[in-house]
């Protein structure tokens, strides 16, 4: 056996032990690859993820709104860093990894290439799109990768927050006034079968499920993740009378799933290759503020060779 | 690796509450200490988690590594009788 076979298969028996790799021990290439291909591409989601809500913070309905709005955008700020910092164990730069998201060669999430209309794409962002993040991300957190592993337990325990504060929304909306019922069920039309979409394609299409299900990069898959989330957000959306959008749901009684209809892969791969209402407003808005601040970094720079000089 | 726009990264750790160890939370980009500190704070600690913080320059961390580490820590392996339950405690007797 060679060195690097006898090096894989070691890797491998600790992934099949349950143990955490850590930046400096061995792993194949691919793991890697693959890893900093992830991390920096969910990295890139929180960020880009601030600007639909962005949209809503000098419209918010009452103070109460705004600062809770404000909250849950700097916590996805936090949670860029957390996970550009992860990526960079790799000895990736930041630099590096955003030069790649503004030359198209980084994803992103496809959710946020979907604008915000009113003000109930709030608690639909809230109770949907964190509440799918929610359901990846706990898996996530059982992940091989330790600094990942970690960024993503933290990161758990703050997003519950913003899947509850959405329904709040969307249940004081159903509560309110004709129109803002209508309001809540047009944001729930339009964010659920993208949100459905966030768990990534059907297993037997996904291109890199197999080998990150081998070694433990994602512990469970795409369609298991997608029901999981379906059947705990029918039972929400039915509490405060919201209505699914999808006339093949049903419940079925032996599965104890619920059972729903086919979901439109080519609008999603319409909006992964860069098509989506939003792909260029976000990446337009994202180059210019990173221009638009370079001087502050610069000044830190600046300051900080100073500093080292003396 | 380019390095000519980022700022030397810093490790952070959180003591929970007082009398507590100080825990590994991640790390960030700051240019000095008080920047490091002022960071953590607003990265790690939104929610009351610290009520103390270290920076440390992560280029300041020695780390044993992974593959030595059966050999490393081989010499506490063969001394269970560092440990109470290697004792006998006479019948009868009470703990201390």
């Amino acid at each position: 056996m060679s060195t690097q076979e006898e090096s894989l298969k070691k890797f491998q028996q600790r992934i099949d032990a349950d143990e955490k790799i850590e930046p400096r021990d061995w792993m194949p290439e691919n793991y890697r690859k693959t890893l900093i291909r992830q991390i920096s591409q969910h990295a890139h989601s929180e960020v880009i993820g601030m600007q639909p809500e962005g949209n809503w913070v000098l419209r918010a309905p009452s103070l109460r709104a705004k600062k809770i709005l404000l909250a849950k955008i700097q916590d996805e700020g936090g949670h860029g860093l957390y996970l550009y910092s992860a990526a960079e164990t790799f000895g990736v730069s930041r630099a590096e990894m955003i030069q790649q998201l503004q030359e198209g060669k980084a994803k992103y999430s496809s959710i946020f290439n979907y604008p915000t209309l009113t003000w109930a794409d709030m608690g639909a962002i809230g109770w949907l799109v964190d509440g799918a993040a929610i359901v990846n991300q706990t898996m996530l957190a059982k992940c091989s990768y330790g600094p990942y592993a970690r960024a993503m337990l933290r990161i758990c325990k703050e997003e519950g927050f913003h899947q509850r504060q959405g329904y709040e929304i969307m249940g004081k909306m159903m509560n309110g006034t004709p129109a803002q019922r209508e309001m809540a069920q047009d944001a729930m039309n339009r964010f659920w079968w993208p949100s459905l979409m966030m768990f990534g394609p059907p297993d037997a299409d996904s291109a890199h499920s197999a080998e990150s299900m081998h070694w433990k990069i994602k512990v469970e898959s795409n369609d298991k993740l997608r029901q999981r989330f379906i059947d705990r957000t029918v039972e929400q959306a039915n509490h405060i009378g919201l209505t699914v959008p999808d006339k093949d749901l049903k419940y079925n009684k032996e599965t104890m799933h619920w059972e729903f209809g086919p979901i439109n892969w080519d609008e999603f791969w319409t909006v992964v290759k860069g098509n989506g209402p939003c792909n260029h407003q976000r990446m337009n808005h994202h180059i210019h503020y990173h221009n638009e601040g370079a001087w502050v970094r610069e000044a830190a720079m600046a300051y900080e060779r100073k500093i080292s000089a003396n | 690796m380019e390095n000519l726009n980022q700022l030397t990264q810093w490790e952070v750790f959180i003591q929970s509450k007082s009398g507590s160890p100080y825990e590994h939370a991640g790390s960030l980009h700051a240019a000095d200490k008080s920047m490091a500190l002022q960071n953590a704070r607003d990265v790690y600690t939104r929610r009351g988690e610290g009520r103390s913080l270290w920076v440390v320059p992560s280029d300041c961390i020695v780390a044993s590594s992974n593959e030595d580490a059966e050999e490393f820590f081989d010499p506490s392996e063969d001394k269970i009788y560092r440990t109470p339950n290697f004792y006998k405690m006479p019948k009868g007797s009470t703990n201390i």
